[in-house]
């Protein structure tokens, strides 16, 4: 058998291990196109921070690790796939054949339609190769705009404002990550950040980047008529799916590379993993891209198993879940966090303390959650909303205090004694 | 053979020694708000159930990491933080449906149980039994990903976490 995986983020990496432990004898090529051993873009903010240096963003710390393995390891561009006669053709002009195809080639950020993004000195933060330009000119007394305050920009925020720049954040909606907190909880974000010496704008929205005057390089023009003098702007303003390079396959892509619950594309014998792909959604049973690093690794663990033994494993949808911590205000959202149809909901709100839960209900079932400054126990939301247990008397008990969700979890499921190993 | 935890709730009174024990070896403070069991008092009924990771076959925590910072122990089966490795990012707290992966404000990073390297200490301190350290039945062996056996990653430069003001619920400010 003649694995590839196209992609050498999470996604491939992880399927690529699976792979050889599903399949011992095959051949497994892992081709990626970035300059660098397979790496975490998740790491990008703590190594812009200095934490860590570049090693400490590749996925495989062991520099052997791939030949251990019998995966060979390529840095080249795939520029397309032929399905039929199941090839593909490389850059450099190269073709490679496959038995079965893994696209996990992930999505990269968009750059927005603002007159003057394409000038020097604005960066989007996506790949490694970003983050040495943006460490180069993050330096205290410099300028930095940051368009976007999503999730991504959310993250590198805090990296940003740690370099002792002067940090201005603009963002068309009301509030910060809007597709992950409500108005109440994005509202707590943004006063955290002022009282943290960031400048917020939002519901504001980047008109044009011009030419500087003065001893600033350039000059971000919002449509409040305010005027920003920076030395680097950084663009956050959402992504998309690496897909076209498929455009002549025959491979049908929506959002993403359209896939059943098998992982299966369109196209007999070829999967999709990760970012790229528009996977099965646990709330809804929908599919959509979630571009998130734990969606990314679940895909990569089931495509890899199903391109060995056969599509037999469903992928029961994956939670979308996100954890965030805004110089130092810890925020996480889960699942229907914005809540159901029909559905009930329990709060509690500190705003004095930045304290915040938020739960959804359906039924007597938690749907979705999203909180500040829960750090304990937090995972307990995804178990919680996974497992779709019947919360019984503690949904009443939750909504009159919706911090004591373990005990409503220890509770509620059989987990009282019992261990993976042992009963 | 394996071990693993067993909790038994039913024997637990609530004395909170496993916490005492596990924050005082683990951290080195008598303090039940670091250690890595926690006993959960359900008030109304007057019942205790001590919790924690179960060391699950599934490791959500150890694959949702994004820098290989969570590593099995080939010897004891756990699921064990690299401190010099993780960067505290938080996906791991997430990612486990057991809530049993926390951050630490004082690190910068994840704690969760790892055993104690084989020799548990919540489990010596019990009084009752309710925790015990027992021999896992060899089914469970065969449960460990081939991959994930890999040795210790080596750690690249790592510094740490800087000093930031933290707000969340229940850790000391
Ligand atoms: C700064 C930053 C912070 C983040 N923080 C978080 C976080 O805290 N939590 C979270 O859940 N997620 C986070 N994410 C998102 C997370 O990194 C992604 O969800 C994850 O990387 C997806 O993995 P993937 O393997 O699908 O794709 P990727 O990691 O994007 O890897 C795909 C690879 O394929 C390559 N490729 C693309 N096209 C081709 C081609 N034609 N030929 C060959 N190679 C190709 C790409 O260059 C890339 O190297 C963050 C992302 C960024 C940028
Ligand atoms: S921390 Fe959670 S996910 Fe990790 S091994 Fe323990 S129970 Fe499993
Ligand atoms: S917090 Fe540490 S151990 Fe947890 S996922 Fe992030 S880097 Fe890995």
């Amino acid at each position: 058998m003649r694995h590839i995986v196209i992609g050498a983020g999470p996604a491939g990496v992880v399927a690529v291990e699976h792979l050889r432990a599903f399949d011992p004898e095959g051949q497994i090529t892992l081709i990626g196109d970035e300059p660098e051993p397979p790496y975490s873009r998740m790491a990008i903010p703590y190594y812009l921070i200095n934490q860590i240096d570049e090693r400490g963003t590749h996925l495989r710390k062991d520099a052997g690790h791939f030949d251990a393995l019998g995966v060979e390891v390529l840095q080249a561009r795939v520029t397309a796939v032929d399905t039929a006669a199941k090839t593909l053709s490389l850059a450099a002009g190269d073709s490679a054949a496959f038995d079965k195809l893994l696209i996990a080639t992930g999505s990269s950020a968009l750059t927005p339609m603002i007159p003057g993004v394409e000038s020097d000195g604005v960066y989007r933060c996506w790949t490694l190769a970003d983050a040495r330009n943006i460490v180069r000119l993050a330096q205290p007394g410099k300028s930095v705009v940051l368009i976007g305050a999503g999730f991504i920009g959310c993250i590198i925020l805090e990296a940003l404002a740690a370099s002792g720049a002067d940090l201005t954040v603009v963002e068309v909606e009301n509030r910060m990550v809007p597709r992950m907190l409500n108005d109440t909880a994005g509202g707590l974000i943004k006063k955290w950040c002022e009282d943290h010496g960031v400048k917020v704008l939002t519901s504001t929205k980047v008109e044009s980047i011009d030419q500087g005057s003065g001893d600033r390089p350039l000059n971000v023009v919002c449509d409040s008529g305010e005027a920003i003098a920076a030395d680097m702007v950084i663009t956050a303003t959402g992504v998309s799916a690496n897909t076209g390079f498929l455009n002549d396959s025959g491979i049908d892509v929506d959002q993403g590379v359209v896939v059943d619950d098998y992982l299966n594309t369109s196209a007999d014998d070829v999967y999709a993993a990760g970012d790229v792909a528009q996977g099965k959604d646990f709330s809804t049973g929908g599919f959509n891209v979630q571009a998130i690093q734990p969606t990314a690794v679940e895909h990569g663990r089931i495509a890899a198993r199903n391109m060995v033994q056969g599509n037999h494993h469903a992928h029961r949808g994956s939670v979308n879940m996100n954890v965030l911590d805004t110089l130092g205000l810890i925020s996480s959202s889960f699942a229907m966090w914005m809540g159901v149809d029909g559905g009930d909901s329990a709060e509690v709100s500190d705003p004095g303390r930045f304290r915040y839960v938020n739960l959804q209900f359906q039924d007597d079932r938690l749907v979705g959650a999203s909180t500040l400054g829960l750090t304990d126990h937090v995972g307990v939301l995804r178990g919680l909303i996974e497992s779709k247990v019947r919360l019984d008397g503690w949904k009443e008990k939750l909504k009159q205090d919706p911090t004591r969700l373990m005990e409503a979890y220890i509770a509620r499921t059989q987990a009282l004694g019992h261990n993976a190993y042992v009963r | 053979m394996l071990r693993a935890l067993q909790l038994e709730p039913e024997k637990c009174t609530g004395c909170l020694q496993c916490e005492m024990a596990c924050s005082f070896e683990n951290e080195g403070v008598f303090n039940p708000a670091k250690s890595r069991i926690k006993v959960f008092n359900f008030h109304d009924q007057g019942r205790f159930a001590p919790y924690t990771c179960t060391q699950c076959d599934e490791a959500w925590c150890m694959h949702a990491c994004p820098v290989e910072a969570i590593v099995v122990n080939q010897d004891t089966g756990a699921k064990e933080v690299l401190d010099s490795v993780c960067v505290g990012c938080k996906v791991c707290t997430i990612a486990c449906p057991f809530g049993t992966v926390n951050y630490s404000h004082d690190s910068g990073k994840v704690i969760k149980c790892d055993l104690c390297g084989g020799d548990p200490w919540c489990a010596k301190a019990c009084p009752t039994g309710a925790i015990t350290y027992v021999d896992i039945d060899s089914t469970g062996l065969g449960r460990m990903r081939a991959w994930a056996q890999q040795g210790v990653p080596s750690a690249a430069s790592f510094n740490a976490p800087m000093e930031k003001d933290v707000q969340t619920y229940g850790q000391a400010q």
